[in-house]
């Protein structure tokens, strides 16, 4: 129910909001304008003026963009819809209503997607995301497939569409319309093209295999190049007329593919390496570093919209090409700051294309309805597309390794949608030239409809039905890894063996690694590039994350498996410092299921402040690491729990997220405080340790103390930075700590005994940590006191663990 | 039959091979050429040492020789069957799992990248083996303790009955999920 009224509510505010920007633009005349524009006299000071129209167009389009991105809202606020129906189906329906509501307000529609504003602001994001996110060697093994469809296919849907619409209308089939021989040519080549946004919004919901989702990907992306030149080669010629073409007309035409397609691609490439090149000095400006990307990208565009190349083909391979250097030589923040912000864009533009598809629709001066044209063309788009993928697979399975099946074949047929960029060419048509420009716009529209809302409804069905080889959503396994490319290094060895040249060779990438990577990756990169080690250490960055959460998740970290040490943290907390650390108090309450409320109730009874003497005296007899370890966790807490806004010192070079000291040392305090208090209640006699005072020698080293998911990846976690202050003065520690830590999902909570100990940097810390814990549990049950024990224990199990 | 060849001439009978393969004689010719080319000794069969020279290049190489061709000798047919492992699988010819061809000596690919691993041939890959591996072809870019701690957490997946070593049912089912077939094609011999 809140769900409804919540969407009702944002579609009043989008009414409203809609409404305000018609009578905007239709409001020239108001008092405020006068006194506004200085021409009106004034006799008396405005307080207030009303500026309309000095804010018109940015508040316009600032609105419009809004008023998208609501649609948006309103439509993952109902999420499981989008199982059904696809999102852009949705935005498009939308855009219908807005576009009503539009016309409802002016009478004429005021609004449309223009071409300069979809070509110039929307597409350009979406393709450098596409670039750059790209799978390459995905791509580039099935590029010949690609580059096939994409040229052949598109030539072919463009030629067999336009003549069997010429055909048709010389049968009579479509009345009475002036369209031409060329003119049908022209029609054909602008809805020839898939369109790659569509295909990215409906293939997205699908999970359809790679290797099916990369050849109709591809293909859409590259057939830019063609749709380009054959709309530019028809509009040439049908502005020429159709005696001026002859033979050297035709053959420029073709060499103008050439030309456009390829240059285009140089273009995207030197701009990738230009970007590539730039990453490598950026390392003093780490802060607008992501933004590179963004205006190289976009300038790759810009340019070869200039020298009338093909500016997506540019600006897709311009993200190709920089992916691999720019995510090795920037730091990390700026390669997630890029991610995400390319995402941001891609997908805010997408929306913004959906539903201004909708909008234009609602025109009335383009309904101009011819039932054959329309049909016909729906007809012929779906045949000639099914038909030219099935005779071009046919010719390319007899040179795959890898044949693409029928069924994938369907789906690649049924996958041909139609999309923005043939409305954005269409209404780029010459209406002098051209008289039935109306009927085409029409038309077009209405092709975009059918197949982004009516195949895009029914893809999901289809490929359930015919049992399509879904993408697998699995990890992989650093064995895999390993073997893949154990594998590579077979073909290739068996390819250099046989005397054949193939496609291993090239991916073996002597060249890439001697020259091109030297040029231009920064030599600290180039150094840590491999691949199998950044799969290894995102694999362990993921199970510490997990590990921690699953901690989190059951109330604290270590102190889990023990009862006793458990308590000592809530006894130390809870009891005394509740005003302290009110946050804390409150999440180790909510976190305390059932079963675990009654040990700790229990046990805080019974249990002395000597267990936490005892574990205290432990800590401070030189297990240094155990301290580095037991402090370490517990400022993870206080930072996952207490902690969790981000602080930023006010600066506009420097971003720094919870690495700040003072907040590591105020949470250090509190800990030190609390212990403090704890000795002071076991009436130990201890004199207070200087603590405070202590912790200003730590500064420097205390900010290497952050969580693992703000860590820098290649800075350790240094467990040896720490010191307890407590006791001595700090001495050195042991630096021969483990630098870097693993932990084993789930087996390091499971596994408190951990004997076996092969390599000393593998091992996991934490099992040997909950081993001297435990055998703290069994001492503290025997009642021992503090001053009774001897601590035999740690050394021998340390020697165990350290080695 | 394969005749020793003299310096300038070779004879071979493509009837002897082609009875086990089936392959083009031109293809055929081309890799006689080659494999005149590698035996540098002109003594009508393949050494290790020939092999291992021709992959020089290859980080793993002297273990694919070793796994591959296993004969110490590799003599004309030989040579052309066991490259003939890799050319891409017909429908009528699966590579992993159906019976071996007892007389072309086939192994499933699982079973010799298993080898490629175990080279004591005791049936597991231990760690020091998987680390030897490793480190030929990460040696350069990774350290040594990276290299152990990737070992370290490679056999901690795989390894299902916790014996701190990777028998060849837990490599194969680690690897299931790759498609070994599609892996090892080279297209040639067409």
């Amino acid at each position: 129910m809140a769900e409804q009224w919540r969407s009702a509510l944002l579609l009043c505010l989008l009414m409203a909001a809609s409404s305000l920007a018609s009578t905007g633009t239709t409001a020239p005349a108001s008092t405020g304008n006068d006194t506004e524009h200085g021409t009106g006299t004034i006799n008396t000071l405005p307080i207030v003026t009303w500026k309309w129209h000095h804010v018109e167009v940015p508040y316009l389009v600032a609105l419009w963009v809004m008023v998208c991105w609501l649609c948006k809202l309103v439509i993952e606020a109902n999420h499981k819809i989008t199982n059904y129906i696809p999102e852009s189906a949705l935005l498009i329906c939308f855009g219908f209503i807005l576009g009503g509501i539009v016309w409802g307000a002016d009478k004429v529609q005021t609004f449309k997607l223009t071409p300069t504003v979809f070509f110039f602001y929307l597409l350009p994001p979406i393709m450098l995301d596409t670039g750059y996110s790209m799978p390459n060697k995905l791509f580039f093994t099935n590029l010949g497939a690609i580059l096939i469809h994409a040229v052949i296919g598109t030539v072919w849907n463009a030629a067999t569409l336009g003549l069997s619409l010429w055909g048709c209308h010389q049968g009579g089939a479509m009345g009475n319309i002036e369209i031409g021989l060329l003119q049908y040519l022209l029609y054909g080549s602008l809805m020839a093209a898939v369109d790659p946004v569509a295909v990215i919004a409906v293939f997205e919901q699908v999970h359809v295999n790679e290797v099916l989702f990369i050849l109709v990907f591809g293909e859409s992306l590259l057939n830019d190049g063609v749709t380009v030149v054959l709309f530019n080669v028809f509009d040439a010629f049908v502005s020429l007329g159709g005696g001026a073409i002859d033979a050297k007309e035709i053959i420029k035409g073709i060499v103008s593919f050439f030309v456009v397609a390829f240059g285009g691609s140089l273009l995207g490439f030197v701009f990738g390496l230009l970007m590539s090149l730039l990453s490598r000095c950026t390392k003093n400006v780490q802060i607008i570093e992501p933004g590179f990307i963004f205006v190289l990208g976009y300038l790759s565009y810009l340019t070869a919209e200039m020298l009338s190349l093909s500016s997506i083909l540019s600006v897709v391979f311009c993200g190709i090409c920089c992916q691999k250097y720019m995510n090795s030589n920037m730091n990390e923040n700026s390669i997630q700051t890029v991610r995400y912000a390319m995402k941001v864009f891609a997908n805010g533009s997408e929306t913004m294309i959906f539903v201004f598809l909708g909008i234009s629709a609602i025109d009335k001066a383009i309904w101009v309805w011819n039932t054959g044209f329309i049909l016909l063309t729906l007809l012929f788009i779906l045949i000639y597309r099914f038909i030219g993928v099935f005779i071009l697979t046919w010719m390319l399975n007899r040179y795959r390794l890898v044949p693409i099946s029928f069924v994938d074949q369907i789906i690649m047929g049924y996958g041909g949608l139609r999309g923005a960029v043939a409305y954005g060419l269409a209404v780029n048509l010459n209406e002098s030239k051209i008289k039935e420009k109306n009927l085409m716009v029409c038309t077009t529209l209405l092709v975009v409809y059918f197949t982004v809302i009516l195949q895009g409804v029914t893809m999901k069905p289809l490929v359930q039905w015919l049992k399509v080889k879904r993408a697998e959503i699995a990890e992989i396994t650093l064995i895999e890894k390993v073997q893949n490319k154990v594998f590579d290094h077979m073909l290739i060895a068996i390819e250099d063996i046989s005397g054949q040249i193939g496609d291993n060779y090239m991916r073996n990438k002597n060249f890439e690694e001697k020259w091109m990577s030297r040029l231009l990756l920064k030599p600290s990169a180039r150094k840590q590039q491999d691949h199998l080690y950044n799969v290894f250490h995102q694999l362990n960055l993921q199970d510490a994350m997990e590990y921690v959460k699953e901690g989190e998740r059951r109330g604290s970290l270590e102190f889990i498996r023990n009862e006793s040490a458990f308590v000592d943290f809530k006894k130390k907390l809870g009891e005394d410092y509740e005003e302290a650390m009110p946050d804390i108090m409150a999440d180790m309450a909510n976190d305390q299921g059932g079963p675990s409320n009654d040990p700790v109730s229990t046990c805080r009874r019974d249990v002395l402040p000597t267990v936490s003497l005892e574990m205290h005296e432990q800590n401070m007899r030189g297990l240094r690491e155990a301290e580095g370890i037991n402090a370490h966790h517990l400022l993870d807490q206080h930072l996952y729990k207490g902690r969790k806004q981000h602080r930023y010192r006010y600066s506009r070079s420097h971003l720094d997220i919870n690495q700040d000291e003072n907040e590591v040392q105020e949470i250090f305090q509190r800990t030190m405080r609390s212990r403090l208090e704890s000795f002071k209640s076991g009436k130990m006699g201890v004199a207070p340790p200087k603590t405070i005072t202590k912790h200003t020698k730590r500064e420097p080293q205390t900010k290497r103390l952050c969580t693992f998911s703000s860590c820098p990846l290649k800075t350790p976690l240094c467990f040896s930075d720490f010191e307890f202050s407590e006791g001595d003065s700090a001495s050195g520690y042991d630096t021969s700590f483990p630098t870097r830590v693993t932990y084993r999902a789930g087996a390091g909570i499971e596994n408190p005994v951990n004997p076996v100990a092969p390599s000393e940097r593998a091992q996991v810390r934490t099992p040997g940590y909950l081993h001297r814990l435990s055998s703290l549990r069994t001492n503290a049950r025997s009642g021992e006191t503090a001053q009774d024990r001897d601590l035999p224990t740690p050394p021998p199990h340390r020697d165990d663990d350290h080695l | 039959f394969y005749r020793t060849r003299t310096r300038t001439r070779t004879q071979i009978k493509p009837d002897s091979v082609n009875s086990v393969i089936s392959a083009s004689a031109a293809h055929l010719l081309r890799l006689h050429q080659r494999f005149q080319f590698l035996d540098k000794d002109s003594r009508g069969s393949l050494r290790s040492e020939d092999l291992e020279a021709a992959l020089s290049e290859n980080p793993i190489g002297v273990r694919i020789v070793g796994a591959f061709f296993q004969q110490e000798t590799v003599d004309f047919p030989s040579f052309v069957r066991i490259l003939a492992h890799f050319r891409p699988t017909e429908k009528n010819r699966t590579r992993d799992g159906v019976q071996p061809d007892p007389a072309v000596g086939r192994k499933c690919p699982s079973s010799v990248a298993f080898q490629l691993y175990d080279q004591d041939r005791d049936g597991k890959i231990s760690r020091t083996e998987l680390l030897q591996v490793l480190r030929e072809m990460l040696g350069l870019q990774v350290t040594e303790e990276q290299l152990q701690s990737i070992a370290e957490r490679a056999i901690q997946e795989a390894d299902l009955d916790r014996d701190d070593a990777i028998c060849f049912d837990e490599f194969r089912k680690s690897l299931e999920k790759v498609n070994i077939d599609h892996k090892l094609s080279v297209r040639f011999l067409e």
